[in-house]
């Protein structure tokens, strides 16, 4: 192989990934950049945005990645009736590592905040946000990963090479999209409150 | 050994790992930290953001992956003149450059639509473009070093090298987005 084979091969096959993560992080930025109000209302939730979108591809690439390692091995079935506990302590395990981590992010952030003397939101307020928009995005990435890689593996893909792009482009998407939804709860509540 | 499926042995593997990678994290956001005055003042900017982490993150990722695979195949050797080596250099720039004006004029487009140009589009195009050449070359650099540093010390690069790419490039990518602002704007 020559140089130019090997980077012939490797763009061709990187671009449509790309691409499609590239369409999800444009309409987050688009989302982000609609939540400016938001952001000023809670100052310290723009340093946890990376944390928290960065959680979301980390914990359910993962989870994404033992489905698939565990369908080739035969050790869970595609199907998503039926219970298995595997597959049920895999996405609890998923679920609550998701939600201590941007628990742990938004007392980190406001801790460092604190100390570099800027300002920053009440630690319940980016508590509430990050737990409030872990839980919500949890729930709609293990749907979308579950149904996923299930549909693509009974369908002959290797859900190996679909669970990288779809994490990254419905990570952001709904990390993003469930952040504002959870910063306008929080708001109004602590506004009622 | 595989983990055994279990709430408690999964997070046993993953939170640590977790936990650190949140902390890197933590850092690109302060550095957004620095600027969210000129971010909050122009959306295009704002807009740029997740799309830059994201690309410069899997533009890492995904030549980490293949670096890891060459390796594994054994025919990765850290020579200048190694075909994989350069070849893939050579597609991460070229992706790159695929990418960058796209994700320029996305953002600049999108954000005009919804709120309003306030800069115009050659800024824009020109910090998504400048941000992404710059990142490119950045990503390769990283990217070999961790490969590079696995190989020395006999770790299958899968396990180590992924992570700490994406999320190194994470963190790289807002502080390039940075730097691209503050020479452009």
């Amino acid at each position: 192989m020559t140089v130019r084979d090997v980077a012939r091969d490797a763009y061709r096959e990187a671009l449509p990934a790309l691409g499609a993560s590239l369409v999800g992080g444009l309409v987050a930025g688009v989302i982000l950049s609609g939540m400016r109000a938001e952001l000023r209302a809670v100052p310290g939730l723009l340093v946890l945005v990376p944390a928290l979108l960065a959680t979301r591809g980390n914990v359910y690439g993962s989870l994404g990645a033992r489905i698939s390692t565990a369908l080739h091995q035969g050790l869970v079935e595609p199907r998503i009736r039926g219970g298995d506990e595997r597959l049920q302590s895999a996405v609890a395990a998923a679920l609550a590592n998701g939600l201590l981590v941007s628990a742990f992010a938004a007392v980190a952030a406001f801790s460092i905040l604190t100390v570099l003397g800027d300002t920053v939101a009440p630690l319940s307020v980016l508590i509430a946000t990050a737990l409030v928009s872990g839980l919500l995005s949890g729930i709609a990435l293990v749907g979308v990963v579950v149904t996923v890689v299930f549909a693509g593996y009974r369908r002959g893909r290797d859900p190996d090479t679909l669970v990288g792009p779809l994490v990254t482009t419905t990570g952001d998407l709904f990390g993003m999209l469930f952040l504002l939804v959870a910063v306008r709860l929080v708001l109004f509540a602590s506004g009622v409150i | 050994m595989p983990t055994e499926w279990t709430v408690r042995a999964i997070t046993r593997a993953m939170l640590p790992i977790l936990l650190v990678l949140t902390l890197v994290e933590l850092g690109s956001g302060l550095v957004l930290g620095r600027f969210e005055a000129q971010l909050l003042q122009y959306p295009a900017l704002l807009a740029l953001v997740p799309v830059t982490i994201g690309t410069a993150g899997n533009l890492g990722s995904i030549l980490a992956a293949r670096l890891s695979t060459s390796f594994h195949l054994g025919t990765l050797s850290f020579s200048p003149e190694d075909e994989h080596l350069v070849g893939n250099a050579v597609a991460t720039f070229a992706l790159a450059l695929s990418m960058f004006p796209v994700v320029g004029v996305g953002a600049w487009g999108l954000t005009a639509l919804i709120s309003g140009a306030q800069l115009p589009l050659r800024t824009v195009f020109a910090i998504a473009v400048v941000a992404g050449v710059a990142l490119a070359v950045l990503v390769i650099a990283v990217t070999f070093a961790a490969t590079y540093v696995a190989y020395r010390f006999s770790l299958d690069p899968d396990d180590v090298v992924i992570p700490v790419v994406t999320n190194t490039c994470d963190v790289l990518g807002v502080v390039v987005l940075f730097a691209a602002v503050q020479l452009l704007l």
